[in-house]
This record gives C-alpha cells, structure tokens and sequence, in this order.
C-alpha cells in the first residue's frame, strides 16, 4: 500500500513538472552576439521580475545567432550586425533594438587623442606604421583586433572601409582580451563596444567627435552599428517571446537599455 | 542460492562491461564524427593546397585555406616547449627522486601538483599580464604577443606532466643497481646518471611524450598570448596554431559552409598528430614492459 502510494505522488510530481515546463511560463531563448551580453542579460532580468518568465541568453556570436534562429532552436536571434541579404532571402527578420558605438582605444599614456576614419584606415591596412606619422611618439602601432567573425569587427571593417585588408598584429578572441591587450601595451590600438570601455584605457575622439551616447544617436560619431534582433519572417513567436519581444522594443526598455551604455532604437 | 549468486556476478560484469565501452564508443564516435566531417573541405579544397597552403582568409571575399602556418606553429610552438620544458623537468624529477630529502620532496611535490591543477585559462591570462609585456620590454620588440610567449607557457604547463612521469619511472629502478653501483665505488651522482636513469630510460620518454601530447593540444593559454595571426611563425611574431585555429573561428562560422568543414579538417590535422604521439607513446611503454 505504501509503495503504491509514493509511486502515485513520485507520478503526480512528475506530471506537475512536466506541464509546468510546457506552459505558459516556458523560458524564452535567446541566442547570439556577444556584444549584446550586457543590453539583453539587463533586458532578461527586467522582464523577468515583471512577468516572472526566465529569459535565457546563450552568448554565441552574431552568426551562430542567426543560424540558431534558422535551425528554430532559440525564440530570438541577436546580432550586432544587420542582416546579409542571403540571409534576408533566406526568410529572416530584422528589427533593431539598439545602436553601440565602437570606440576606437589606445593606452591612456599614448598622446594620440584624435584621428578620423580615413587615418584609422590607413593605420589598420599598414599604410601607417608609426605613431608619429599621427602626432605621437615616435614608436611602431600594434594593431589589436578581434577574430574573424566577430561582430565588432566586422562592424569596425565595413565602417572604416578595410575589410580583409586589416594587418593585425593580435587577433583576440573578446572584448575584455582587446582591452587588456591595449592596456598592458603603451603602442597598441584596438577597438571595442562603447559600453565596455574601462578606465584601463583612452577611447579616442574620431573626426573631433568623442564617442558617447548622443554623438552616436544622432550619428555624429561615424563608428557605430546596430543591435539586431533576429526574428523568422512569417512564423508567430511563442505568446512568452511576443510578450518579451514588445517589451524591449518599447519606449519603456530604453531607459535599461541606454543605461548599459548603447544607444536605444525607439 | 549459488544460481543466483552467479547471476548477480553476470549483472555486475556485463554493467561494468557497458561503462568501459561507453569510452570506447566514444573514441570511435569522434574518430569517425571528424573523418566523415574533415573530408569534404579537404577534397574541395585539395590535400596539397590544403596542407601546404601558406594563407588562411577564411572570411576573405576570395577565401584561401592554407594550414601550413597553423601545422608549423604547432610543430615550432610544441619542440621550443619541449626544448626549454624537458631539460628543466628532467632535472627536477632526478632530483626529487634520488636526492631530495623527505620533507624538500613533499613540498616541491605539492607544488607541482598545484600547477598541474591551474586551469589553463589562468595560464593564459598570466600570461597575457605579465609575460606578454614583459617579453615587449626586455627584446625591445612592439608587442610581446608572439610564439616566445606561447612557447614559455607551453614549457610551464607541461612540467608537472613531465616530472610527475619521470619521477615515477625512477622511482621503479631497483635499488639492487644503485647499490651494485655504490658498492663498486661510483659517486652517488655517477650511479643516478650512468645507472638509474638510463634504466629508467623508457618511463622518461613517456614522459617527454606527454608533455609534447599536452603542449600540441593545449587551446587556452596559448590563445592569449600568441596573438592569433595566421603568419608563419617566427620567434617575436604573432603565430596561431592548429588549436586556436579550430577554437577562434568555430563559434563565427556558420554550419555547412567550406570555413566550417575546413575548420574540422584542420582539426582532423590535429587528431592525426595526437594519433601520432599516442602510438608513439604506447611504443615506449610496451618495450618498458619487455624489458
């Protein structure tokens, strides 16, 4: 009788937790750029005390996002960069949530404090190898990129025109490993996401414009790109996804959203 | 009674039966999983132009997949650690095993057991903070990231490997040889040299075999620190190698294209350098047991 007993409670349970993971309560999935790590994961925990629905964020990169998103293994695809048209063509969706400013660093002690795109170009292509072609000292620039594939650097190669034509030095394989590099060398120049700039180093003004929030809304300041959301054209979000969905492209996200150091769409 | 009791014995075995081969099933799902996956880039792309290529631009308007950077880098990275590791982890373990003290032996011992035990990524990143500039400053050069560094770090983690086996073979060395040695009136140090560690000979290239399985797998720690350029290596230069490789554009490369597949034929590379060591190292050890 005892057996019978726990094994109805042990079923019951079991039932319970499994349609308690079926409902409407499902945890929502996203998945891509690591750029976007710190605008969805403020995003996610907002929503997630409002409405008690989890948002997940797996931190893949901008293309295993939207492949994810094709593959329907997450609700929402994040990219910090716009669509391709293939991709386009291929039934995806794009609506963006933010814009992130690349600010372009160098080490806090290097005299450098202004360049414009084109230079920027130049010294990413090799065309200037020194620092004092550009009013520095008198020392060989080491290029600090982000590897192939990386959101921010194809952000920062389709801006500044140098695509393929960069000649690194480091190709690093995040933000936090751009920033340190560029930290621990007094010649280095690198490039990262406006939002994660620590005091470690010297973000430089391009074409007189400091990067910041305003300059680059209103586009002043010209190394920027957007944070996409990535959705499937024609296939209905889940009721939990549409909710979150809405949510964070309303006026009322902006404020968490400007306040991870991007730039709010709406 | 005894029925069931040699029942409960068949149970038990064909359970552990089933563990030991979910190891097994797993070699062979990788072994094939690789080579079914490493192919296709290789034919599209050619097993020459593939292996010798000099250039990798994988995400180029016109993609070039040459590993041969990637191959060398590997091979330099993995002999200058041996070559700065081996010597230093010889010595050490001689030490340990023939002349340290008890107590000196149970220190250093802990120690090493600690480094085996640092994740990689701490070497890494060590690195990056202290060795990378340390490494600019000191040859003068404009970034230290470079294969040296890689190579220093490499060194340091193979260390506890190579000790750890050496110690060990020495230890099994009869101590009838080294008292026939005394005896016939050679210096301790003449019997530990000329009659210990020649007998210990096979468990010492094990050891060397190890560490060079380690140092070519190793993906982390020489990430940050190589600065993951795919030039042909030199010495100050910023080198990748078949690991980062694999490790640095996987995440980026979208499932099916010719970046991906050639991304699991570099790694295919890699198995058939493991392969290698491995057979090399199943070597040493069977002619130890013969002896």
């Amino acid at each position: 009788m005892k057996k019978i007993v726990s094994f109805l409670t042990a079923a019951i349970l079991l039932v319970c937790a499994l349609t308690g993971c079926g409902g409407s309560k499902k945890a929502i999935a996203t998945d891509g750029s690591t750029s976007m790590n710190k605008v969805i994961s403020a995003l996610g925990e907002a929503f997630q005390s409002d409405t008690g629905i989890t948002v997940t964020y797996n931190a893949t990169g901008s293309g295993a996002g939207i492949q994810a998103v094709q593959e329907g293994r997450c609700d929402i695809g994040l990219s910090s960069r716009s669509l391709k048209e293939d991709e386009k063509a291929s039934g995806l969706e794009e609506t963006i949530l933010a814009y992130d400013g690349i600010a372009i660093i160098v080490n806090p002690i290097n005299p450098v404090a202004n360049l414009d795109v084109e230079t920027i170009a130049k010294i990413y292509t090799g065309e200037i190898t020194n620092w004092k072609e550009v009013g520095g000292s008198d020392a060989e620039i080491v290029l600090i990129g982000r590897e192939a594939g990386s959101g921010t650097r194809d952000g920062f190669e389709s801006i500044t025109g140098t695509k393929d034509k960069c000649k690194y030095r480091q190709e690093l394989t995040a933000t936090g490993d751009v920033i340190t590099g560029v930290a621990s060398n007094p010649n280095a120049i690198g490039y990262a996401s406006f939002a994660s700039i620590k005091d470690t180093v010297k973000a430089l003004t391009v074409d007189g414009v400091a990067p910041s929030e305003e300059t680059v809304k209103d586009g002043t300041y010209v190394v920027q790109r957007p944070f996409v959301l990535v959705t499937k054209k024609g296939t209905a979000l889940s009721e939990s996804a549409q909710k979150f969905f809405d949510y964070i492209t309303s006026e009322a996200a902006s404020e968490i959203i400007s306040n991870t150091g991007v730039v709010p769409a709406n | 009674m005894k029925k069931n009791n040699r029942l409960f014995e068949n149970i038990i075995h064909g359970i552990f039966l089933i563990l030991g081969l979910i190891t097994v099933g797993c070699v062979l799902l990788i072994t094939v999983y690789l080579i079914l996956s490493g192919i296709p880039a290789v034919k599209e792309i050619g097993l020459i132009d593939f292996i010798f290529g000099k250039e990798w631009a994988s995400t180029a308007a016109v993609p070039k997949y040459g590993i041969l950077p990637f191959i060398l880098t590997s091979v330099y990275g993995t002999a200058g650690a041996i070559f700065i590791g081996v010597p230093i982890g010889f010595f050490t373990a001689v030490y340990l095993s023939k002349f340290a003290n008890k107590k000196v032996r149970a220190v250093i011992e802990a120690a090493i057991n600690l480094l085996a035990g640092i994740p990689s990524v701490v070497y890494g990143l060590v690195g990056m903070l202290v060795l990378v500039p340390a490494i600019c400053e000191i040859f003068n050069v404009p970034d230290g990231a470079s294969l040296l560094a890689a190579i220093i770090v490499l060194a340091i983690m193979i260390l506890p490997n190579i000790i750890k086996v050496s110690v060990t073979a020495l230890d099994a060395v009869p101590k009838e040889y080294e008292d026939a040695s005394l005896a016939l009136g050679a210096t301790p140090t003449e019997t530990f040299f000329k009659v210990s560690v020649p007998a210990a000979k096979s468990g010492i290239a094990a050891a060397v075999v190890l560490g060079v399985g380690r140092a070519i797998g190793e993906a982390m720690a020489v990430m940050m620190v190589a600065g993951n350029v795919a030039n042909m290596p030199s010495l100050f230069g910023s080198v990748r190698f078949l690991t980062t490789a694999v490790a640095s554009e996987m995440a980026y490369s979208s499932p099916g294209s010719l970046q991906r597949n050639a991304l699991f034929s570099i790694a295919l590379v890699l198995f058939l350098f493991i392969m290698l060591i491995n057979a090399t190292l199943n070597f040493f050890l069977k002619r130890d047991k013969e002896q």
